[in-house]
């Protein structure tokens, strides 16, 4: 096998008491769709903040591309084509919805009118078009997961790292979502996503890495998985941790 | 339409002095100063949301270079010495910005780093003979316009002008390119930024850096227009306050809050201290200030641009 998109080895983060993140080992292929997924607190959102670069390791390595990401700035890591979302999105509310695109698609395109055209393009996409001339602050928060998407997306990204698109959403917009993650797959973009929404989870990953306590407890298929008696007891066993895959 | 406006709005200006009176075209002179100050710092303070309260260093260290080459053996005239002057400046704002942007100081802490520097400043000069002391520098009367100095009142107001339409050139630029962009994104949330791959550390740098170096220059201008430089005054807190009232008052982040603000405050300012200072109430202006200052806080918290923009766009609709 060639060598793999992102390739995550060793990968340890403490915070004071709480080892957040131990010993984390994992891959993404070129254009694959894995999800991390595991009981809150189980140290997913950490490890997406490590290999984004916004958190130092203590320990491990991360690559991508073949560069050894260490010491890289998040933006450093974002132009090499590694863009993130957040969990708790963080749109600029005082620009407009197209603007806030554009602080993504900039990078890529200097001059504005070519970066507003491409970020009108994704909002076309994800459709979000007919907001775009108005102030992010007040889109719903559908519409808020969905321009997080769109900005990340902007960035024109090899590998897109998704922290919980779906929640709070409800049927027909999670369906949205998957149809979106599935085309933006399509075109060749490689994903990891963090996802609480199992059901998402299932149709969508190829592979799946499960946390728990900060390290990986399983991996594999999605049947397989799902079916593994230390899965099922990371999330239903242990009854102070049990949070309800939903 | 834009552009009309603002070219009545220039022609007016223009042809102004054939109608003041020397009173009036001092204040006139007051507020075009102000307004350049105040764009300069919104370059920082209100676009990139950097609250900078110590730009009256970078004035002090603009007025004192040029104030200083124009005296020195060499006699350089203050036209030259005015960018000799931003430059210093601008290198005073790189090591104040990369202080606080290398080491994250945010918000308060941002706010007394600035404080400090300026402050280190007006300390340093006062006790540097060589600069003249406490009692500062005094420049004398020529009227030379090689020496930035002119007999016609007029002149300084022209100037003052100029310098207000640059500082507004150079906003106008900026907010259209993707420098501008990255900054107002910038003041909204850093570690989004961030994640989009904007440099973040870089851009503050520059909008540091640009905002240092125009209010350096201004510092030429009120060296020679004043013809006296004092450390207390110059490098004080009181003209920080100054500079930074303005744009906050007309709107933080927004072309012509800047101008708005100067516009609003600076003949309120001075009808107010020649008030109170009749009556003996020295520094009553600043009640004034700080009245006004708590209403817009309270009623107009983006200030008062973006809320008169906001009437007229909803009277049209």
């Amino acid at each position: 096998m060639s060598q793999p998109l992102l390739s995550v080895t060793g990968l340890g983060k403490r915070f004071g008491g709480l080892q957040a993140v131990k010993d984390l080992t994992f891959e993404v292929g070129e254009g694959e769709i894995v999800a991390l997924i595991g009981p809150n607190g189980a140290g997913k959102t950490t490890a997406f903040a490590l290999i984004s670069g916004f958190l130092t390791p203590d320990g491990g390595r991360v690559t991508f591309v073949g560069r050894d990401l260490r010491g890289l700035a998040p933006h450093e890591v974002n132009a090499l084509g590694l863009a993130r979302t957040f969990q708790i999105m963080r749109p600029f509310p005082r620009l407009t919805v197209v603007r806030n695109v554009m602080i993504a698609t900039l990078g890529r395109h200097p001059g504005v009118a070519e970066a507003e055209r491409r970020a009108r393009a994704v909002l076309d996409e994800l459709g979000l078009g007919a907001k775009a001339d108005l102030p992010a602050g007040g889109l719903t928060l559908a519409e808020r997961k969905r321009l997080e998407l769109a900005r990340a997306l902007g960035t024109e990204p090899r590998l897109l790292l998704l922290d919980e698109v779906m929640s709070g959403l409800n049927d027909a917009e999670t369906e949205r979502i998957v149809d979106l993650v599935r085309a933006i797959n399509a075109r060749g973009v490689a994903i990891l996503l963090i996802e609480h929404v199992m059901r998402a989870v299932m149709s969508l990953a190829q592979r799946i890495v499960v946390l728990n306590y900060g390290e990986r407890i399983a991996e594999g298929r999605p049947d397989a998985v799902a079916n593994d008696p230390r899965v099922i007891e990371a999330y239903l066993g242990d009854e102070e941790t049990a949070a309800a895959p939903a | 339409m834009k552009v009309a406006a603002a070219g009545v709005a220039v022609a007016v200006l223009l042809a102004l002095p054939a109608v003041l009176n020397a009173y009036a075209l001092t204040v006139f002179v007051l507020i075009f100063f102000y307004a350049y100050l105040g764009q300069a710092w919104n370059i920082v303070g209100g676009y990139t949301g950097q609250l900078s309260v110590g730009h009256a260093a970078f004035v002090g260290v603009g007025g004192y270079t040029a104030a200083m080459l124009a005296a020195s053996d060499w006699a350089i005239t203050p036209w030259a010495g005015m960018f000799v002057g931003g430059a210093l400046a601008a290198v005073l704002g790189g090591i104040i910005g990369y202080l606080g942007f290398r080491f994250g100081l945010r918000g308060f802490y941002f706010v007394l780093l600035t404080v400090a520097f300026a402050e280190v400043c007006r300390i340093v000069v006062s006790n540097v003979d060589a600069l003249g002391g406490a009692l500062g520098l005094y420049i004398t009367f020529t009227g030379n316009p090689r020496q930035f100095q002119f007999q016609d009142q007029r002149a300084y107001y022209y100037v003052a002008l100029a310098l207000m339409l640059l500082a507004t050139g150079v906003a106008a630029l900026l907010e259209r390119r993707r420098f501008g962009i990255y900054l107002t994104a910038i003041r909204e949330d850093e570690a989004a930024c961030e994640a989009l791959g904007v440099p973040t550390f870089r851009y503050k740098m520059l909008a540091m850096l640009v905002s240092s170096f125009l209010t350096g220059l201004g510092g030429t201008f009120y060296a020679f227009y004043l013809f006296s430089l004092q450390p207390n005054t110059v490098f004080g807190i009181p003209l920080s306050v100054e500079i930074i009232i303005r744009p906050i008052i007309g709107g933080a982040g927004t072309l012509l809050g800047p101008i708005l603000g100067s516009l609003i405050l600076t003949p309120l300012g001075e009808v107010s201290r020649a008030y109170f200072g009749q009556s003996g109430l020295h520094g009553a202006h600043l009640v004034v200030y700080g009245v006004l200052l708590i209403a817009v806080v309270l009623f107009l918290p983006q200030g008062a641009y973006p809320a008169l923009r906001q009437l007229f766009t909803r009277k049209r609709a």
